[in-house]
């Protein structure tokens, strides 16, 4: 990367920060000050997290290849009883095995 | 005795560190994977500290997605802590206008959950306590990154130890973890097949926006239910 690239990025990371901070004082500021947010934009607002994130991992599931389709359906089925630690274990050792044993 | 209730504090976060501590090594070697230096990895960990919304903003700086969206998407990520500091704001009348600026600062789901507590039971949440407890675990979450992205430095190619499966399966994890919140399933269905179509049909940073945009959409759009939901946290999460 060349420098002004780097700064580029540490610009996004600095507003990432000052975003994250906002929504950690943004609580006890509106408490002190705004009323009610509109239950439709609550709504909106709930779901951004899921939305984004499923978008992540929805097209590396369907374009990643059998290997990371196979783990990470692997992974899914232990994330509905246990903690991401596990998932990410599980799913790792898999990918390990199909690419070391699975001639992938 | 001040330096009793920081010691309290520091006991209290001791095994949340522990349980955080492989998620900062990650954080820290998946950086480098998305071609950050050593130095960005260490400063997004020393400036946003937020596990979950800082692997967000790797994948999507790899994925060239514009800048207003990797914030949009940190912010989006980090928003329950609204929650938090709304909620907290109860017990910590009694700090300083510095030490709630620090507070709020270290304000993690642990860090709210602990407080919480603490503060529910009638007991006084002490600056110094929150500050020990902040403290175990902010402090090793650096050093964790800094170790991630010595050793990321140091793989040669990712696919051949596995590691570029973990993001996506890292991601599912949080999203699994939202499973209890209105609408979750129709927004992740919508968001799934959206983004993949966005994929093949548009390409590769714009599925982000658009398969987010139409989850989002449809959730606003969806009949809204009564009940006051509770804040969804996000297990073991710095």
């Amino acid at each position: 990367m060349g420098s002004s690239d780097h700064m580029h990025l540490v610009y996004i990371i600095l507003a990432a920060a000052v975003a994250t901070f906002i929504t950690r004082i943004g609580g006890y500021v509106m408490m002190t000050q705004m009323k009610r947010i509109p239950p439709r934009m609550e709504a909106a607002l709930n779901a951004v997290p899921a939305a984004v994130l499923t978008t992540l991992v929805a097209p590396a599931f369907v374009y990643g290849g059998w290997d990371v389709t196979t783990s990470m359906a692997v992974a899914f089925l232990v994330g509905l009883r246990f903690n991401s630690l596990w998932m990410l274990l599980v799913g790792w050792l898999v990918v390990m095995a199909l690419r070391h044993f699975g001639g992938f | 005795m001040i330096n009793d209730e920081f010691w309290q504090g520091v006991r209290r976060g001791f095994p949340i560190m522990l349980a955080a501590s492989p998620f900062g090594a990650l954080f820290g070697a998946l950086a480098i994977d998305n071609g950050f230096s050593i130095f960005d990895a260490v400063f997004m960990s020393v400036t946003v500290y937020a596990g979950a919304s800082q692997m967000v903003g790797i994948e999507l700086f790899n994925h060239n997605v514009q800048p207003w969206l990797i914030v949009l998407s940190v912010f989006a990520v980090n928003f329950r802590h609204i929650l938090y500091s709304a909620s907290l704001a109860r017990y910590i009348g009694h700090f300083s206008p510095l030490q709630k600026l620090v507070a709020f600062f270290l304000l993690t789901d642990p860090q709210y959950a602990e407080s919480e507590k603490k503060g529910e039971s009638g007991e006084t949440v002490s600056f110094i306590w929150y500050l020990g407890f902040g403290m175990i675990i902010y402090l090793p979450w650096q050093i964790m990154t800094l170790i991630g992205a010595i050793f990321g430095q140091m793989i040669g190619d990712p696919k051949a130890i596995g590691l570029d499966v973990l993001l996506p399966i890292y991601f599912m994890g949080l999203v699994l973890g939202f499973r209890r919140r209105d609408n979750w399933l129709p927004v992740v269905a919508v968001s799934a097949v959206v983004s993949v179509g966005a994929m093949h049909f548009v390409g590769s940073p714009w599925h982000v926006s658009i398969g987010a945009l139409a989850g989002v959409i449809l959730a606003a759009c969806l009949p809204l239910r009564t009940p006051p939901e509770e804040p969804v946290t996000l297990e073991h999460e710095v």
